[in-house]
């Protein structure tokens, strides 16, 4: 099976996707934060 | 519990949490990855595929957990009305949602040398895409209660809890049925004291990732609950300016 030969290749997909997902997770969720702590603050200001 | 569902109080303690839980996660994490992909040994009969599993297990971990957390915060919101349960559990949602799909995508990078297949219709496979799809079936209902107004979310509060019936069946799916996926690496049992069935050299480097990305996940959990309070409370400032600017147009006319 040409699988076996080249188990490494789907250890760094696995990595690479892993790795990717949960930092756009957390960029995502922080700019999120960001935006919307910072337009309640522009609210409150008015 | 009661004292933490005022939001002042929620926000003071998270504003201080949440870069502590974020940067611990991303401390341990990382090093617990290099660890299982450098330095941890390769198995007798997987082989190298074996260190997908420091990212595979916490993912399928924080999948679960994430819609158990769902479904305390449901039950919180339907019987108490805690203010923020209902944020805490849409705030859990995307999270549970990305690691839930996490885990399908790597189980699958595994299976395909593993098992000679990408996917196969396995009780702990389906049952672990079953809650992908509840992820996604929540996700949207939250939103639709929201766009609606921003009620109180019950019918996504009841799905929450109705859909935690698929958590017992997705931990006990390889021990009813016997396909390819193996049986548990960590089960409750280990809590009491059980000897884990995997070798220490396995089992570190999993338990250092499964605690790094748990921190991760409470931090992000945190980032979107205060995003989700935030809105709430500019959307509140504005709908109670608008209601004070056409009070005093009508007290003129």
């Amino acid at each position: 099976m040409r699988e076996a030969l080249m188990q490494w290749e789907f250890v760094y997909a696995a990595y690479a996707l892993g790795a990717g997902c949960t930092a756009a997770l957390i960029a995502h969720s922080w700019l999120a934060m960001r935006r919307a702590e910072k337009r309640r603050d522009q609210v409150r200001g008015k | 519990m009661h004292r933490f569902a005022n939001p002042a109080r929620f926000l003071k303690i998270a504003r201080w949490l949440t870069p502590v839980l974020l940067i611990t996660g991303i401390a341990i994490a990382l090093p617990a990855l290099v660890w299982g992909l450098l330095y941890a040994p390769a198995d007798w009969l997987q082989g190298e595929t074996v260190r997908i599993l420091y990212l595979h297990v916490p993912a399928a971990w924080l999948g679960m957990m994430g819609w158990s957390g769902i479904a305390v915060a449901s039950f919180t919101e339907i019987v108490w009305r805690h203010p923020l349960a209902g944020i805490a559990a849409r705030a859990m949602a995307v999270p549970g949602a990305v690691f839930s799909a996490l885990c399908l995508a790597t189980g699958s990078l595994w299976g395909r040398p593993a098992w000679g297949t990408w996917w196969v219709w396995d009780g702990r496979l389906t049952s672990m895409l079953v809650l992908l799809f509840l992820y996604f079936g929540y996700i949207a209902l939250a939103r639709a209660a929201e766009e609606a107004g921003g009620g109180s979310g019950r019918v996504a509060a009841v799905f929450g809890l109705v859909g935690a019936v698929n958590i017992p069946i997705i931990h006990y799916s390889v021990i009813w049925w016997h396909t390819l996926h193996q049986p548990p690496s960590l089960t409750p049992a280990m809590l009491a004291g059980a000897k884990s069935p995997m070798a220490p050299a396995f089992l570190w480097p999993l338990m250092a990732s499964a605690l790094g990305f748990s921190c991760i996940f409470g931090a992000v959990v945190l980032m979107r609950m205060r995003a989700i309070l935030a809105d709430a409370q500019a959307e509140a400032r504005l709908r109670r300016k608008a209601l004070n600017v056409s009070a005093g147009q009508d007290g003129a006319e």
